[in-house]
C-alpha cells in the first residue's frame, strides 16, 4: 500500500510580505514550514502504517529546490521517502494547474497507476493560500473518491471509512479505494522528528521530477496552466463616519453609547 | 452557443434549503443585472420542489431542481455529476456556490472536471464591465491583502462565497420565473464508490455566532482568559453571542466555533461589538458587513475604528464594567 501525503511549503509566519506590483507572495526561504495541516495528514498515515506491515508513505512537494525540506523533515518524522515537483515552468500555478502535476506524481509513485490499495491524503486546507481546493482537484485528475474535512480513518479491505466533519454534526463516509482524503486539525497530534528519522533525513536523497519527467507539456500547468489570474492586490480601505469618545471619568463615552444604541433600536 | 447567465448552486441540508441559497441569490441577481442577463438556480436532492417557487421568489429568472433519492445527501461524484451535466447544458458565464463544507469540496470537482478556474471563499464579487469579466475579490495572504482574481478565457466563470457575507433580498411573491424539475442522470457502473453510511447531528456544538444578531467578540486587548469574561458578561447583558479573534482561539481562551474573520466565519449581524480587537484586514474581512460596529480599543489609531459606528479610546478594562452596569441599572429601571 502507497500513502502519498502532499506537502505544501508555507510561510511560518501570518506577517508575509508582498510584492504589491505582482501580487505574489515574497518568500524568505529560511521561514518556511511545512502546512501544519499537511503533519496532521502525515501523522495520519504513519498512524495507518503502524497497523499494517505492507505500507510505503511518500511525501510530495511541489515547489522551487528549496522546497526539498519540507520532505527532509516528513523523513524525519517518520516517511518513507519523498519525491520533489520542480521546474521552472511549475511557477505561478494556481490550484488547477498545481493539481495537475500533483495527481501525475501520484499515479508515478504508486507504480504509473494508482491502485486499488492506495490513498493520497493532504491538510484540509494550507495556511496560506486557504483555498482547500487542490486536494479535491487532485482526486478528480486521478478519477478517485475524495473526502474532505476528516477527522478519523479506518482503512478496510479496499475501502476506506472516514468522518467527516460539517457545520452542523459530522458524517460516517464509506469510499473505495483508492481515494483522496484531506484531514482536519482534530484527526490526531503529529508527531515530532525522531532520531533515527534525522539520520535517514540526512542520508536520503530527494529525486526531482520536472515537467517532462511527469510527461505534462507547459500548457498543463504553470501560468499557461492557470485559468485564473490576480488582477489586483490591495489594502482595503473600510470606512464609515464614525462617532468617536474618549474615555474619562465623567461617564459621558459610555452614555452615548447606550443613547446611541436606543436610536438604532439595538438594546 | 456562447456561455450566458449566472448559475447559483443553491445548497440544501437535511431535506430543507439552507438561507445561504438565498445570499447567493442576492449576489447572483446583481451580477445578472449588470451583465444584462438571467439568473438561474439548482438544487440537487429529493422532494425539495416545494422551495422552487421561493427561490424565484429571491431573485432567479429560472429554478432547476434535480430530484433524485441519490441526492438526499451530500457525495461530491455525484453532485458533481449532476451540476457538470447541468453547466454543460446551460452553459452559464458565472457559477456561484457558497463556501461551505458542500460548496468547497463540490466546486474544486466541477472546476477540474471543466478545466476552468476557481476562486475559494470571496467577499466581494463585481463586474468589469469593459470586459463582462466577473471581479472575485477574497482575503489573500493570511488575511493581511485583498487580491481581485479573473478568470479571462476559460468557462464558465466560478467561485464560493462566504455564507453570510451578503444579505437576502426579501421574498418577492409577485417575482415570477420558471421551475424546471430535472431526473438524475445516473452515471455508468464504476468501480469507485462513496456512501453516506450515517449522519450525527451534533448536538454539543454551540449557537452559531453566524446566526446571532448580535455579538460581542473580544481580542487580545482581554489579557487573559479571566479578562476574556468581560466579553461574555457584556454578551450575556445584551443576549449576544460571543465572537473571538484568531490571536484569542489560538490562546485556547475560547473554541474555533467562536472565531471571526477569514480563518473562522464571517458574520452579518445587526451589532458587532468589538472590544480589545485592534482590527487586522483578516479579522475586518469577517466582520465589516454587521449593520452597526461599536468599538472599544485603548489605541486611538487601531484599524477597528475605521469601521466603526461608534467608538470608545479608554481602557476596556474600566469601559466595559461601566456599560455592563449601566445596562442592568437601566433593566432594573424598567422593572420597577
Amino acid at each position: 500500500m502507497h500513502i502519498v501525503v502532499l506537502m505544501k511549503q508555507v510561510p511560518g509566519t501570518s506577517n508575509v510580505k508582498m510584492d504589491e506590483n505582482t501580487g505574489t507572495m515574497i518568500r524568505t526561504e529560511h521561514e518556511n514550514v511545512m502546512n501544519p495541516l499537511d503533519e496532521n495528514a502525515l501523522e495520519a498515515a504513519l498512524e495507518i502504517r503502524r497497523l499494517r506491515d505492507d505500507v510505503s508513505v511518500v511525501g510530495v512537494s511541489m515547489g522551487p529546490p528549496p522546497a526539498k525540506r519540507v520532505l527532509e523533515e516528513a523523513i524525519a518524522m517518520g516517511a518513507d521517502s519523498g519525491v520533489l515537483l520542480s521546474d521552472r515552468g511549475f511557477s505561478g500555478s494556481d490550484t488547477l494547474a498545481t493539481a495537475i502535476p500533483l495527481a501525475r506524481a501520484a499515479q508515478v509513485i504508486c507504480g504509473g497507476r494508482i491502485g486499488p490499495d492506495d490513498l493520497v491524503l493532504c491538510g484540509e486546507r494550507a495556511t496560506d493560500g486557504e483555498t482547500g481546493q487542490v486536494g479535491p482537484m487532485v482526486s478528480s485528475f486521478l478519477g478517485v473518491p475524495v473526502a474532505t474535512y476528516v477527522r478519523s480513518i479506518h482503512v478496510g479491505d479496499g475501502y476506506v471509512d472516514v468522518e467527516r466533519v460539517v457545520e452542523d454534526g459530522f458524517e460516517r463516509l464509506r469510499l473505495s479505494l483508492p481515494a483522496v482524503l484531506t484531514v482536519v486539525k482534530d484527526i490526531n497530534q503529529p508527531g515530532f522528528p525522531t532520531l533515527d528519522g534525522k539520520i535517514a533525513a540526512r542520508s536520503v536523497k530527494i529525486p526531482v521530477l520536472t515537467l517532462k519527467d511527469l510527461g505534462l507539456s507547459p500548457d498543463h500547468t504553470g501560468l499557461h496552466g492557470s485559468p485564473t489570474r490576480v488582477v489586483r492586490v490591495f489594502r482595503p480601505k473600510f470606512s464609515r463616519d464614525t462617532v468617536l469618545y474618549t474615555q474619562d471619568n465623567s461617564g459621558t463615552a459610555t452614555d452615548n453609547l447606550l443613547k446611541f444604541l436606543d436610536s438604532r433600536g439595538l438594546r | 452557443m456562447d456561455y450566458e447567465g449566472v448559475l447559483v448552486i443553491g445548497e440544501q441540508r437535511g431535506g430543507r434549503v439552507h438561507s445561504v441559497t438565498f445570499e447567493l441569490l442576492a449576489r447572483g441577481r446583481a451580477l445578472a443585472d449588470k451583465l444584462g442577463v438571467k439568473l438561474s438556480c439548482v438544487i440537487l436532492g429529493h422532494g425539495l420542489q416545494q422551495y422552487a417557487q421561493e427561490i424565484v421568489q429571491r431573485g432567479a429568472d429560472t429554478a432547476y431542481v434535480i430530484d433524485d433519492p441519490a441526492l438526499e445527501w451530500f457525495l461530491p461524484r455525484t453532485y458533481c455529476n449532476a451540476v457538470v451535466e447541468l453547466i454543460e447544458e446551460a452553459k452559464p458565464e458565472v457559477v456561484l456556490a457558497a463556501a461551505t463544507t458542500t460548496g468547497r469540496t463540490l466546486m474544486p470537482l466541477v472546476a477540474a472536471r471543466l478545466m476552468t478556474g476557481l476562486t475559494a471563499d470571496c467577499t466581494g464579487l463585481d463586474i468589469d464591465e469593459k470586459e463582462r469579466l466577473l471581479l472575485q475579490t477574497r482575503p489573500a495572504i493570511g488575511g493581511n491583502v485583498m487580491a481581485t482574481i479573473k478568470t479571462p478565457v476559460a468557462r464558465p466563470q466560478m467561485a464560493t462565497v462566504r455564507p453570510k457575507s451578503a444579505r437576502p433580498l426579501p421574498a418577492d411573491p409577485g417575482r415570477r420565473g420558471e421551475v424546471v424539475v430535472k431526473a438524475y442522470k445516473r452515471e455508468a457502473a464504476s468501480s469507485a464508490s462513496e456512501k453516506m453510511l450515517e449522519f450525527v447531528a451534533d448536538a454539543t456544538q454551540e449557537v452559531s455566532v453566524q446566526d446571532a444578531e448580535v455579538i460581542v467578540a473580544g481580542g487580545k486587548g482581554l489579557k487573559t482568559r479571566d479578562g476574556f469574561k468581560l466579553v461574555e458578561d457584556l454578551a450575556r447583558e445584551l443576549g449576544a453571542a460571543v465572537g473571538a479573534t484568531r490571536d484569542v482561539v489560538d490562546l485556547g481562551w475560547i473554541g474555533y466555533s467562536h472565531q471571526i474573520g477569514l480563518s473562522g466565519k464571517t458574520v452579518s449581524p445587526k451589532l458587532y461589538v468589538a472590544i480589545g480587537i485592534s482590527g487586522t484586514i483578516q479579522h475586518l474581512a469577517g466582520m465589516q458587513t454587521a449593520e452597526t460596529i461599536v468599538a472599544i480599543n485603548r489605541d486611538k489609531d487601531a484599524q477597528i475604528f475605521k469601521v466603526a459606528d461608534f467608538g470608545i479610546v479608554g481602557d476596556l478594562f474600566q469601559v466595559v464594567p461601566e456599560i455592563i452596569e449601566k445596562l442592568q441599572r437601566a433593566k432594573a429601571h424598567k422593572a420597577l
